[in-house]
């Protein structure tokens, strides 16, 4: 029998036997959580669809204020009411407006460790695969029948093998990266399949680049996206969590579905043009495109490193003046080290508006919603038409310092002019 | 219970309809009243739709459908707006998870798009894998759903399941 990759390792785990792909499993959950956009759903189903009251555990379970905090409508009041009452009754964590987003807060306060079973009813719940974790998005339904009973049911996935080697340039974040791989894989080229990544930039890269990595394999359609823990996993998790830190790798012998090799060293930095992720470009082909505004911030790109960068960038220059440019950090605690580091300042003085930690306009909820016809820079992670407004209004992805270019000379720009 | 056959008319949507597509944010968050979003579902890419679509009605859609974030909103204001079943090339997980979990029928088979047209009258048989396009006079086949996931569809999702058995699907087998 050949060795396991880091998926199959985890849920072996927490099936209690060994699995293979294809398989149809009940797993241990280790961590269940929602947000203002999917609890009150999950709250639904479970007093008023399953008619169950308790919690499986409420130490593993947490909710999150995060994707309209804070409420910019009487009905997201009503949501973040309920789910207020819903934690005290059920004496589960909530982390409330002003704390930021969940896929940022989770790690930080030492909620995500090495080998859990992460189920989250979000999306880029993926994101926490950067930590060696099982992580995936789940509907309020599956939420609620985790959240009573501690488990899901699964379906083993195949594993990907993606090996990033080459130079990484200075201009060149995790997000250029990511954008890459999913414009050459398509929206739906990793679908059903968990995502792991190695190779040499992989090692290099920060945490705060490997998060951005692992957050967007699914618009690529993966399960899950898993970084091997290392030296630099077990240093940033260390003061947060309590505990043994497991060293997930996968073995050495494993097969993988496919393994698949990019080399970066003259990758240039990348665009995701609408109306779809997998829509990707280079820099060269769409440069001096008018835009009306950029976001700086989300679950993708919100932490110390995307602001430091962008502050390189935006340091004593001004934003151009047909262009405002919206920077929120992604917690409370990223935003007190953009503070403490003079960052804020230098965006401040650049002419950038700092929220409070939300979600913000990714989403198309509040801080920035595009009218008619408007043209956002993001460094979020979907470009779907109207996802941040106006159904005519377009967005295109990018990375924090193509994003801060683009801020300062008032269109879609090129970052390597400030390097 | 699920019917198991279904009939309605069609609706034609192209490849990666995503789950913006069926709930645009800028509605979803200002309220998660599923009685109050229904009518938006699909509005970016439709907007008579909401308004037209009749109960048993079918969407035939492209590749990757339901695309993007979990909101389970997406599944659940197509079920509730009518829609009987959907029917694309493929299907983005969550959003096939979802939908099998509150008892959308969801089909993959990929050669039924280019050969039907919009108003078309469709005919889908859960049970027996057939999908008929009355309008047209043909007939497609589709593979059914692996063991696990028949057990659900069968009884109309999950909830549904559990309220008929008072255990989840996957919990019999202990006993």
């Amino acid at each position: 029998m050949s060795g396991q990759t880091m998926a199959e390792k985890i849920l072996s785990h927490a099936a209690g036997k060994n699995v293979s792909p294809g398989e149809f499993i009940i797993a241990n959950v280790d961590l269940v959580f929602a947000h203002d956009g999917t609890a009150l759903l999950a709250i639904d189903v479970m007093k008023e669809e399953l008619k169950r009251e308790k919690i499986f555990d409420k130490n593993k379970v947490v909710f999150i204020i995060d994707h309209a905090a804070p409420s910019p409508a009487v009905g997201m009041s009503i949501v973040h009411k309920t789910m207020r009452a819903f934690a005290k009754k059920h004496g589960i964590r909530i982390y409330d407006v002003g704390n930021g987003i969940c896929h940022q807060i989770l790690p930080e306060n030492g909620h995500i460790k090495p080998g859990m079973v992460v189920i989250g009813a979000d999306s880029h719940t993926v994101t926490h695969g950067a930590f060696g974790a099982f992580a995936t998005g789940v509907g309020s339904t599956d939420a609620a029948i985790a959240m009573v009973t501690g488990k899901i049911w699964l379906r083993v996935p195949e594993t990907l093998k993606i090996v990033v080697d080459g130079e990484k340039k200075p201009w060149i974040m995790g997000k250029d990266i990511i954008l890459h791989i999913i414009g050459s894989l398509g929206s739906d080229g990793a679908n059903y399949m968990a995502v792991e990544f190695h190779g040499k930039v992989i090692k290099e890269l920060s945490i705060d680049s490997r998060m951005t990595l692992t957050n967007m394999v699914v618009e690529m359609g993966a399960k899950a996206g898993l970084i091997p823990v290392d030296e630099k996993t077990i240093e940033w998790l260390k003061p947060r969590v309590s505990g043994e830190l497991k060293k997930i790798v996968p073995d050495s012998d494993t097969k993988y579905y496919e393994t698949l090799h990019y080399d970066i060293t003259d990758l240039e930095p990348q665009v995701a043009v609408p109306p779809n992720v997998d829509n990707v470009k280079s820099i060269s082909e769409v440069e001096g495109l008018e835009i009306d505004q950029v976001f700086i911030g989300s679950c993708t790109n919100g932490r110390f490193e995307d602001f430091y960068i962008a502050a390189k960038i935006l340091k004593g220059k001004r934003i151009a003046p047909n262009v405002r440019c919206i920077a929120i950090p992604a917690s409370k605690r990223v935003y007190g080290e953009i503070l403490k580091s003079g960052i804020a300042n230098i965006l401040l003085e650049a002419g950038c508006v700092i929220g409070p930690p939300t979600c913000g306009p990714c989403v198309g909820a509040h801080m920035g919603i595009l009218g008619p016809g408007e043209i956002a820079v993001s460094t979020s992670n979907r470009n779907f038409p109207g996802r941040m407004g106006d159904r005519t209004s377009k967005v295109y992805l990018v990375s924090p310092a193509t994003a801060a270019a683009s801020a300062v000379k008032g269109k879609l720009s090129d970052p390597r002019d400030f390097f | 219970m699920l019917e198991m056959v279904i009939r309605g008319r069609v609706w034609k949507f192209g490849d990666n309809v995503n789950t913006d597509n069926i709930i645009p944010g800028r509605y979803k968050f200002k309220t998660q009243n599923l009685n109050e979003l229904v009518q938006y579902v699909l509005i970016d890419l439709n907007p008579e739709f909401a308004k037209k679509v009749k109960k048993g009605d079918i969407i035939v859609a492209g590749r990757n459908f339901g695309y993007g974030s979990s909101r389970e909103h997406a599944p659940r204001l197509l079920k509730l707006a009518g829609v009987g079943a959907v029917v694309a090339k493929s299907f983005a997980r969550i959003f096939f998870r979802n939908a099998i979990n509150i008892g959308l029928p969801v089909i993959i088979a990929p050669e039924v798009y280019d050969k039907t047209d919009e108003g078309d009258i469709m005919e889908v048989n859960l049970e027996k894998g057939i999908i008929k396009n009355l309008s047209k006079n043909l007939t497609f086949k589709f593979k059914p759903y692996p063991r696990e996931i028949m057990k659900i569809v069968l009884e109309g999702g999950v909830i549904e399941y559990y309220r008929k058995h008072g255990v989840f699907p996957w919990e019999e087998s202990t006993k």
